[in-house]
């Protein structure tokens, strides 16, 4: 049987095994079900668990682990001779692999006898005719031919052995539990703790992943740093890498790009989207609110090549055309005044309607306070109001600031490709996630600088996103002890 | 029920002008009408209490009086109410001017998340009530004083309100709205939130504001109607089922519902 298959059975018994232990749990229970611990559902989980987990988890270990076994074992069997170098051992492998997975059709369709199969010869030519005009080459190689023959037995054996264990496995589990459902059994307890483990699994995996991903940007990054001198990367102001050699990859005029488009789409959109959020909150009555609440948040739906496209296409022409020309500041189609604009506009659904849940946050009572103090709904929303919001605000600023770093496309389309570092915002400038994108396009022979600088430049990246994401974390739940 | 008070009490019940005069005052929250055929008229320099089983609309009614109904969208409030005989609800009174005048005490203390000082400066500073900053700590000072909060906070005037006790909170709301020197002062059960020993604080408090003030209370205690206020109002179901000195509310009371109530058949 395999894998998929000996799953299937494994779960069949286990829905099973639910049926036949909550009528077992009914059952011993003499019809009062509440001289039962738990009550009988449990029983039933506790027998579907017990049948199910350990044999699917021996299954689990024994499918990663059978490849690396047989592979070891097949590979010490190949004789040296055949083996010209160190990588000629992965291409024979390979072909081992093939060859028995070829095997494995040929009696599928019927063209060989498993008997035919096992004594398989390169002399045996007839055979291999046969083979070969159904389109089912095999190898000349005897070594490889014999290796393939041992690693399609080893296999066979291996898949016997595991169909055998692991339902054997599920149908002992199957039969423990059942025969500890007894009325003081307590079985709630134990699925709970089941329960728990899995909830844990759960989240270890998204934490795990994070560690994952941090560590290869730090080995990465490591790398780099022994190729090239931190001090070049993290202060050197000319960003012109070559992957022919002589590479200057100063990540400076990078930041500044990255932080000059941010701040402008800052500059834009907490503005726009703060006094959004106080029109939505305070102003609108539930009508207008229902209708234009959405409407603002189809905007953060717009996936941001859709914006990228607006900028390149749109605004950029629009205000090379009306400003920067006219003012003698620059001709360039892309510049950070283009892709700042639009991210800003990308980011007034995240300002509007995260602040617009803290405005609603504070208390109704503190306005009525103020009203009932005889003073005016913006002295009310001014005095009141938005300093009981103000640390929400700035968190949802914060949030909206690591957005906007982090932000790729609307950059490539609005800004251009250009490293350089400069006041005027009708230029085009560049980020660092671009250059990211930049560097990993093509060919990679990632044992260059130019190449490894992506993850040193994604490490910085990521240290910054963090460090404001930090920041507004804090900033936001200091303020939720304010209030609840 | 402290009828030493109480027979204390009935000597200056007499004589007062009238401050708020309600004529048919109708409210509605949506399709449902909350207040019926109300009329009444409020004396100045007097405690008023509203009583009456949850749900009889007595606050609704109070919010009537400074228009905080505005705030919410559902209700529409008809009839006559008016202050020194101008129509509250007339076009050309501004709530905002109104509630200047009509100060308002929430069940729930709800100091704003500003110092003490700030609190009680609120009103005046929006009034433009000081000229400078010691007019300013005068009046500060005074409310306080008022509101019997200034031996336990003057020397924290700069920490946050909300760091108050419950008891303390709720005076300081007394004080900030006794600051912005308003002619009536609105109270939606003030001490509701509060335990036994706050309570008669804010209620020796509360006789003491009636030298200066009208104040109108909402309660649920019939004992604290009977020692703060001298004409009390009993609400039934959206209707003013009886009106008169707190007295004879609590002592005589003419109608088969009011006795019903006070003695605690119903509600």
């Amino acid at each position: 049987m395999s894998p998929f298959w000996i799953m299937v059975t494994i779960l069949v018994l286990a829905a099973l095994g639910y049926v036949l232990g909550r009528r077992r749990a009914g059952s011993v229970a003499a019809g009062d079900i509440r001289g039962l611990h738990s009550r009988p559902t449990y029983y039933g989980w506790n027998v579907a668990l017990f049948t199910a987990l350990p044999s699917l988890l021996v299954l689990l270990m024994w499918v990663l682990a059978q490849p690396l076994v047989v592979d070891r074992a097949i590979g010490a069997n190949i004789p040296e001779s055949a083996v010209a170098d160190a990588g000629a051992r992965g291409r024979i492998m390979s072909e081992v692999q093939g060859t028995a997975i070829s095997i494995g059709e040929a009696v599928n369709k019927g063209l060989l006898t498993e008997a035919e199969a096992r004594s398989l010869t390169p002399d045996n030519t007839a055979l291999l005719d046969r083979l070969a005009d159904e389109d089912i080459t095999l190898t000349p190689n005897p070594a490889v031919l014999e290796a393939a023959k041992d690693y399609r037995s080893i296999n066979q054996n291996a898949s016997r052995t595991l169909t055998g264990l692991s339902l054997l496995l599920a149908l002992g589990g199957f039969g423990w539990a059942m025969a500890r459902t007894r009325p003081d059994y307590r079985a709630r307890n134990v699925v709970e703790r089941f329960i728990r483990g899995f909830l844990i699994l759960c989240s270890l995996i998204a934490i795990a992943t994070t560690v994952g991903i941090v560590l290869s940007l730090v080995f990465e990054s490591y790398n780099f740093f022994q190729l090239y001198p931190w001090q070049d990367f993290f202060f050197g102001t000319e960003w012109t890498p070559s992957f022919g050699g002589g590479s200057r990859l100063g990540m400076l005029p990078l930041l500044w790009g990255t932080l000059y488009i941010s701040l402008i789409a800052l500059l834009f959109s907490v503005p726009v989207g703060l006094f959004a959020a106080i029109y939505m909150s305070e102003y609108a009555t539930p009508r207008v609110r229902g209708v234009v609440k959405p409407l603002i948040e189809i905007l953060a739906g717009i996936p941001t090549i859709v914006y990228g496209l607006f900028a390149l296409v749109t605004v950029g022409p629009l205000i090379r055309d009306w400003i920067a020309q006219p003012a003698g500041l620059g001709n360039s189609g892309s510049s950070v005044m283009t892709a700042g604009l639009v991210m800003g506009i990308m980011l007034i659904p995240f300002v509007s309607s995260l602040s617009d849940d803290i405005i609603n946050a504070v208390p109704q009572s503190l306005r009525d306070g103020s009203l009932g103090l005889g003073s005016t709904p913006s002295e009310t929303i001014r005095n009141v109001v938005l300093p009981a919001a103000l640390p929400g605000i700035v968190g949802a600023v914060l949030l909206a600031a690591s957005r906007a770093i982090g932000e790729t496309m609307i950059v490539v389309l609005g800004a251009g490709a250009m490293a350089q570092t400069s006041l005027n915002p009708f230029e085009a400038m560049t980020t660092i996630t671009v250059k990211i994108v930049g560097q990993l396009t093509g060919d990679n022979d990632f044992a260059s600088p130019e190449t490894l600088v992506a993850f040193a430049l994604g490490l910085t990246l990521f240290v910054m996103t963090l460090a404001l994401n930090v920041a507004a974390l804090v900033i936001v739940r200091k303020y939720r002890e304010q209030y609840e | 029920m402290n009828d030493m008070r109480l027979a204390e009490r009935t000597v200056d019940t007499k004589g007062k002008p009238i401050k708020f005069s309600c004529r048919n005052v109708q409210v509605f929250y949506g399709d449902k009408h909350a207040i019926k055929d109300v009329d009444v008229d409020l004396e100045d320099k007097t405690v008023t209490a509203f009583i009456g089983p949850s749900g009889c609309g007595k606050s609704t009614f109070l919010r009537c009086l400074n228009r905080m109904n505005d705030t919410i969208d559902v209700a529409r409030v008809d009839g006559k109410l008016m202050l020194d005989g101008e129509d509250i609800y007339d076009r050309r009174v501004d709530p905002v001017q109104l509630r200047a005048r009509v100060g308002m005490v929430f069940q729930k203390p709800n100091p704003f998340p500003k110092s003490i000082y700030d609190n009680v400066a609120y009103g005046p500073r929006i009034h433009g009530l000081a000229r400078n900053k010691a007019e300013l700590d005068g009046i500060v000072e005074k409310a306080l004083r008022g509101a019997a909060l200034w031996n336990e906070v003057k020397d924290r005037l700069g920490e946050s309100g909300t760091g108050l006790s419950g008891g303390q909170q709720q005076r300081l709301c007394i004080a900030r709205a006794v600051a912005t020197s308003p002619e009536v002062l609105l109270m939606d059960e003030p001490c509701s939130a509060l335990d036994p020993i706050a309570t008669s604080q804010v209620e020796d408090l509360i006789d003491q504001l009636r030298e200066d003030f009208s104040v109108v209370i909402v309660t649920h205690s019939m004992q604290q109607a009977a020692r703060v206020s001298q004409k009390t109002a009993f609400f039934h179901l959206g209707n003013l089922v009886e009106y008169g000195t707190t007295d004879d509310i609590f002592t005589r009371p003419q109608d088969p519902r009011t006795e019903s109530y006070i003695s605690g058949k119903i509600g």
